[in-house]
């Protein structure tokens, strides 16, 4: 193997290793709660990645499919009477998939239109599900909540079956993203992004490989979001069908670098320790909206291609100048 | 035995009559070149015939099976390739990867087949080699030349062994070094079974490379035969040179 | 029945604010092929100022227009030259990422200096209303929609009748053609944004009048306006004002007739529905990038 493929053998035994060790070295719950939203923002990001990083179609309406998994594993809990425990989590991939059923007919009314409408319709659909999951009372408990089995865990190791499920799931999305880069499928996807019509004129399926894309990013949110709510074991509908979950995963992604594997991880593990932290000791919610919006905008305006792509690219001036 | 056939073709676009009741066809195995001055209806032509536009009338048949309202990509899968007046590759895509992205069959094979393994690569840089550009297999699309984009935009195309090869405009804007190569990469696939339908308006090339010259003026095929034929007819001077 | 009609009534003036809101969104869109996410923010920050002159001064939100629409304007221009104009490649992509954030960094500062607390603009004609053919019309709506009108009418005849208007107009239609031929496009963005944030102040002012309001009132609003101007058809600004007015209409009709909570619902049902059948809405082009 290579140098550089050793190195990156290695350093990925090192990062498996830390992230399956870190709950038994840092064991408080405080720091494990950051564990777990960080994780959950790196399987956000990533996911998210599949279809706005590769294909350049933007959803900000991805918070929709967290929330519907959300609901997606806590109704049939509810209704099944499943108890606590690890029972739940193996609900998780119920929920992906009734999320992947919903999200095709969205996904292809959506996917009719050019790029700028469809982010539209994201947003559009988000609402629509914000105030489907609002006004449905009697499904989903309305404003009033929905209620998820307590998993009975004492508190000091409440978090860590958490922080693995989420482990699990960004692992998941990370060899899903992984695999379709390398792909005739992730290529199709890149040409999309390039130049829509010249794909097509090559005979990429542009029509089924936009929407394949669409579904798997949005069944592996939701089952994220499923995780979440068993976490926080109340769920309401402002909360989990939240702007600013949809538009954080974006702004990771992004920071990191659209279409890269590596991109949308590293800008969750930067972003989301920062984003609890500040929200910790400026409690105003409204402070960290603007910590937010500068942000965005610096990334946009300094590093539109995000991290690791002008990492790439400075690495590559460096060895092709040695 | 012609290869694509057109029939009646007809196209407006609000009051401009772009294609009026069209008809020509191609042989197959022959090199048809497409001429006719501005306005004439030759992109258009080429729009209609690989689905990017739905016609207003008319018929065009692929190895006598009707093609009317398949879109682009169906219609590379069935064996039309084309390129573009200016050439379009994929700018944020290697080299080899634009090689890799055509599609000819597209079912669960195309979705998990690793491309960038096997079979598939190889013949990449064969292709790549015999264009003379495998030294750029690695650079980024967008910082290819016009000339290699050119060159990268045939080859890609190709990839998939489409039997008919539209060109607009292969020659544009392009030196005359680069031009023998591209007239060469033309004959060596037409040697090897491909037939071209290309679009020009460099007439020496035209005229040197094409078995058969098609001319289309306002719409309509108005002259067809070898270019020294249609060189000496009379309707083409006219249309050229205007009345 | 004269409940629905009184409903339908009440949506056709309430949509002459929302068509408003609307066109300076399509105009943003058509010069500069820009969505900007950020006007429901700008609206509610022209709500705040409204509120300001009102809470503080005692100016009426109307008369105060005359001090909020060039103040918004110059704040438009700005953001258009600060954080629209740098962007060079995947424009359409970017700028909604960019407004989004710009969006959430007003309402951040919003909420900031006033709190979460509902503010209201409290004027002593917002209750008011007269007789008419046995309905009954709210004057602050009949205001807002003449306001809206004014506004609308002054667009036109500037789009239509000005030198200035004219490039606006090439530029929408052709960028590269009309630098070719000396507009200076730049400029025109810049205006054009400003003008579109300006409409945003006149909308401020009358939903500020009309609704109860909070720094997180844009994100409603936004999807509303966005709808909108999918329903209409990017780009056209007679579709926004028709989309607005259909839009309108159904929702206060369906709050009547159905409910309150689900009005909102019907919106994006109606939006969705249009979409299957012709995903460019109204009056919208379908456009191929380049063949």
């Amino acid at each position: 193997m290579s140098p550089t493929g050793l190195l990156r053998l290695a350093s990925l035994i090192l990062l498996a290793v830390v992230a399956l060790a870190f709950p038994l070295l840092v064991s408080d719950p405080a720091s494990t709660n950051i564990g777990v939203f960080t994780l959950m923002y790196v399987g956000l990001a990533t996911s998210w990645n599949i279809m706005g990083g590769y294909t350049g179609y933007i959803s900000l309406g991805h918070a929709g499919f967290f929330g519907f998994g959300c609901y997606a594993l806590g109704l049939p809990l509810a209704h099944l009477h499943v108890g606590g425990g690890y029972a739940p989590f193996f609900l998780v991939p119920l929920a992906g998939l009734l999320t992947a059923l919903f999200a095709i007919p969205v996904g292809w009314i959506a996917l009719r239109t050019r790029a700028a409408t469809f982010v539209i319709v994201t947003i559009a659909v988000m609402f629509m599900l914000q105030l489907a999951a609002s006004n449905l009372i009697g499904l989903t408990g309305g404003t009033g909540g929905l209620r998820f089995p307590n998993p009975g865990w004492s508190g000091d190791v409440f978090n860590d079956p958490f922080y693995y499920a989420m482990l699990g799931l960004a692992v998941a999305a990370i060899a899903a993203s992984w695999w379709i880069r390398r792909s005739k499928f992730g290529l199709g996807l890149l040409a999309i992004r390039d130049d829509e019509d010249k794909a097509t004129a090559v005979g990429v399926p542009t029509r089924a490989f936009k929407l394949t894309a669409f579904v798997i990013s949005a069944a592996l949110v939701g089952m994220i979001g499923g995780v979440y709510g068993y976490y926080v074991t109340y769920v309401y509908p402002e909360f989990v069908i939240d702007p600013t979950i949809g538009i954080s995963m974006v702004l990771m992604a992004f920071l990191g670098g659209l279409g890269t594997v590596t991109g949308p991880v590293l800008g969750a593990l930067l972003l989301e320790p920062a984003q609890l932290w500040l929200a910790y000791h400026f409690g105003a919610i409204r402070l960290y909206l603007v910590f937010f919006a500068a942000t965005f905008l610096l990334v946009i305006l300094v590093l539109p291609r995000g991290i690791v792509p002008s990492l790439a690219v400075l690495l590559r001036r460096r060895l092709a100048l040695t | 035995m012609s290869l694509l056939e057109v029939e009646q073709l007809s196209k407006r676009f609000g009051g401009i009559v772009a294609l009026d009741e069209c008809t020509l066809s191609v042989p197959e195995g022959s090199i048809t070149g497409l001429i006719g001055p501005n306005g004439s209806g030759k992109t258009t032509l080429f729009n209609l015939v690989t689905g990017f536009i739905p016609a207003d009338g008319g018929e065009v048949r692929f190895k006598s099976q009707s093609i009317a309202g398949f879109g682009p990509d169906r219609i590379y899968g069935l064996g039309i390739g084309r390129t573009f007046q200016l050439a379009r590759i994929f700018p944020r895509l290697t080299t080899l990867e634009n090689m890799l992205v055509p599609v000819r069959r597209a079912g669960l094979r195309a979705l998990l087949s690793h491309g960038q393994w096997g079979a598939e690569k190889a013949r990449a840089m064969e292709m790549l080699a015999s264009m003379d550009i495998s030294q750029v297999a690695g650079t980024l699309g967008g910082a290819l030349s016009y000339g290699q984009r050119k060159l990268l935009e045939l080859g890609a195309v190709m990839m998939a062994r489409p039997e008919l090869v539209l060109l607009d405009e292969p020659a544009g804007g392009v030196n005359p070094a680069l031009l023998e190569r591209i007239a060469g990469h033309i004959q060596q696939l037409n040697r090897q079974g491909v037939t071209f339908l290309l679009v020009e308006h460099n007439l020496g090339f035209v005229m040197n490379l094409c078995h058969e010259v098609v001319v289309l003026h306002q719409g309509r095929a108005i002259a067809k035969g070898t270019p020294g034929e249609v060189r000496e007819n009379p309707a083409v001077l006219d249309a050229y040179l205007g009345a | 029945m004269s409940l629905v009609l009184q409903a339908a009534i009440l949506g056709v003036l309430t949509g002459g604010v929302y068509a408003l809101m609307a066109s300076g969104l399509t105009l943003i869109f058509g010069v500069m092929r820009i969505i900007n996410v950020g006007q429901g923010a700008l609206v509610i920050l022209g709500a705040y100022l409204s509120f300001v002159l009102f809470h503080n001064w005692h100016i009426d939100p109307f008369v105060g227009l005359l001090l909020t629409m060039p103040v918004m304007f110059l704040i438009g221009a700005v953001l258009e030259v600060a954080f629209i104009r740098p962007l060079k490649n995947d424009r359409e992509a970017l700028s909604v990422l960019v407004t989004y954030a710009l969006a959430l960094g007003i309402e951040g500062v919003l909420g900031y200096i006033f709190t979460a607390n509902y503010r209201e603009l409290s004027v002593w004609y917002d209750t008011q209303s007269f007789p008419l053919f046995g309905f009954r019309i709210t004057l602050v709506y009949i205001f807002g929609f003449v306001l809206c009108l004014a506004i609308l009418a002054t667009l036109f005849l500037v789009l239509y009748r000005t030198a200035f208007g004219a490039a606006i107009r090439a530029t929408m239609l052709n960028r590269t053609a009309a630098q070719l031929v000396g507009v200076d496009v730049e400029r025109v963005s810049a205006m054009a944004f400003g003008i579109g944030v300006a409409t945003a102040a006149a909308g401020g002012a009358v939903f500020g009048i009309t609704n109860a309001f909070n720094p997180g009132s844009h994100y409603d609003l936004i999807s509303r306006l966005l709808t909108i101007i999918v329903l209409g058809g990017l780009g056209s600004l007679r579709g926004a004002i028709i989309a607005a007015l259909i839009m309108l209409v159904t929702t206060d009709v369906a709050s009547v007739i159905i409910s309150p909570e689900w009005s909102s619902f019907v919106f994006f049902v109606i939006l969705v529905g249009v979409l299957i059948v012709r995903p460019q809405g109204l009056y919208g082009v379908r456009v191929r990038e380049r063949i």
